[in-house]
């Protein structure tokens, strides 16, 4: 009976067909002469339980398309739907969570707590559905650290603390900024893959920025291009490999075939 | 080979989890007296040589005391210096956590109102730009001669430090950070207690060491404008009376309660900021 799914009165969010969909988006900044484009008629869908990788060159707007998902910027034109709502509904719903470059952990407060973070704030918290915390840490591999403090912990254990945080309001989308752009090759490597079993164990809809080919091939079930100046959709592409995937598979002809592909178009953006 | 093994084993056990602790307490106290041991001998030497001087010289007492004369004016005058210590500890005191409130309550308010800001910063610059010994006399006109202008200047000589630094440690908050509360929307209420103010402390005690000890020498400076009791007064007191030795003793005196007060402030520190300010998460 636990198991059984509510069948009547189901939420806008699970009558919607896609988990983001952007319409005609155009995101300016400024005003009068300084004014600058930063994402010019950006229609784009993506499809529940989807992972998408975002790439394109620097200043093409694929930082800002997430911000905008994620009600941080403000849009020009156009519109989003996170979920079948605004936004703003979505983001004071909770129903998608942010991972920052930078792990943006507060010092001051112990592994645990940082975690804890979310149940403490937020005017509409309703917390009796959240993960516990504990088991968190444990699944993102930082079981026997949680008194620990960030200063104790190496960027890519800071980086775990930080998706453990993002994973506690058990949200439906999980939108990522380069997550592990800081780290060195063989952390990130690591936490690639257990990103993809993170993704395959919850289900969650995750939107991954990324300046790295082969990383938005080796994550992507599909892979958003944007083109710079102003900032465009230059393609959306299903990536054509196994959904099981290791490491390994880098090495493999198609997975070289794709990146050579996509390298070839971020060279005409 | 196994029966050695576990023949010697639990001797060694014993010896590692007794041994070690007991060496490790009394290496660290053997330590810090080798750290410190510098300076000690540093401070020992110079005032051995300023006995030395002293008789050598035949300097008489009222010009320059010997260290000796300084530790029998203290047994000669010890009431004296104790019934003057506690009201220049009181107006320190009061000073530092009035001027230090106001500094504080001060910077939220520049924090959330930038037009504050523009309009004030410049006024509490002019104010701590008068030398502090001018103003002594124009509060004493104003507030009388009693304990109310001893607190102001204890007060307005921490002011200006702790409202710098608080500004500087209330907007130290990363862009990141206010970002991940806005995607968690939080309120500004939240932000400020969990964010904000956390985020300032270490900025906050840093000034606060400054104040401590600059509050004693705030107290003693308006002591010295028509004051008949306290630190201040004393020096004064013993400088026109030509007693040198119970000089040197009040200075030695308030330099004790400055530094005293200092570490009374990094204790607190310690116990407050566990967390290393200079990383960038």
């Amino acid at each position: 009976m636990a198991m059984a799914q509510p069948k009547m009165d189901l939420p806008a969010q699970d009558l919607a067909p896609a988990a983001v969909s952007v319409e005609h988006l155009d995101v300016r900044f400024g005003t009068g002469l300084s004014q600058f484009t930063a994402l010019k008629d950006v229609s784009v869908t993506i499809p529940k339980g989807a992972l998408v990788t975002m790439i394109g060159p620097s200043g093409c707007g694929k930082s800002t398309l997430l911000r905008c998902i994620a009600d941080l910027v403000h849009i020009s034109d156009g519109s989003i739907s996170v979920l079948g709502q605004t936004p703003q509904k979505a983001r004071e719903g909770r129903d998608f969570a942010f991972v920052f470059q930078e792990a943006t952990l507060l010092p001051w407060r112990s592994v645990l707590d940082n975690v804890r973070l979310p149940l403490e704030v937020g005017r509409r918290a309703q917390t009796e559905n959240y993960a516990d915390p504990e088991r968190l840490l444990a699944l993102v591999g930082l079981k026997g650290r949680e008194n620990a403090l960030p200063h104790e912990l190496s960027g890519g254990q800071r980086q775990r603390v930080a998706i453990a945080r993002a994973l506690v309001s058990r949200p439906r989308i999980l939108l990522m900024d380069e997550p592990f752009g800081a780290l060195d090759e063989i952390t990130r490597d690591k936490l690639n893959e257990e990103l993809l079993r993170l993704w395959k164990e919850t289900g969650t809809t995750i939107v991954f920025v990324t300046h790295s080919i082969p990383e938005a091939v080796f994550l992507g079930e599909y892979v958003l291009m944007l083109a710079a100046h102003p900032g465009r959709v230059k393609e959306f592409l299903k990536v054509d490999l196994p959904s099981e995937r290791t490491l390994a598979i880098r090495d493999t002809v198609e997975f070289i075939r794709i990146t050579a592909h996509l390298r070839r178009l971020l060279e005409e953006c | 080979m196994a029966d050695t093994l576990s023949s010697i084993a639990p001797v060694h056990d014993k010896t590692a989890a007794d041994e070690p602790r007991r060496v490790s307490r009394a290496s660290r106290v053997l330590s810090s007296v080798a750290d410190n041991m510098p300076a000690m001998l540093a401070i020992a030497g110079c005032i051995a040589l300023w006995q030395l001087i002293v008789w050598g010289f035949s300097v008489p007492t009222f010009m320059a005391p010997s260290p000796v004369a300084v530790l029998y004016a203290f047994h000669d005058n010890g009431a004296t210096l104790w019934n003057n210590l506690l009201p220049t500890l009181l107006e320190a005191a009061l000073g530092f956590l009035f001027g230090n409130l106001v500094a504080v309550l001060l910077a939220i308010w520049f924090v959330y109102s930038p037009l504050a800001e523009k309009a004030f910063y410049p006024v509490a610059v002019i104010i701590k730009s008068i030398p502090i010994i001018a103003l002594a006399p124009i509060l004493v006109l104003l507030v009388g001669n009693g304990i109310a202008p001893k607190i102001i200047i204890a007060g307005l000589i921490c002011f200006f430090p702790t409202l710098v630094n608080m500004v500087q440690g209330l907007k130290s908050t990363s862009p990141a950070m206010l970002d991940l509360m806005r995607v968690l929307s939080a309120s500004p209420t939240e932000i400020f207690w969990k964010v904000r103010i956390p985020a300032s402390l270490p900025f906050l005690f840093a000034a606060l060491k400054i104040a401590a000890t600059s509050s004693v020498m705030g107290a003693i400076v308006a002591e010295w404008i028509g004051s008949s009791y306290g630190l201040g007064a004393l020096i004064i007191e013993a400088t026109y009376n030509f007693r040198s030795p119970l000089l040197y003793a009040t200075v030695v005196i308030a330099a004790t309660l400055a530094v005293l007060l200092f570490f009374a402030v990094s204790l607190a520190e310690r116990k407050v900021v566990r967390w290393k300010p200079s990383s960038h998460e």
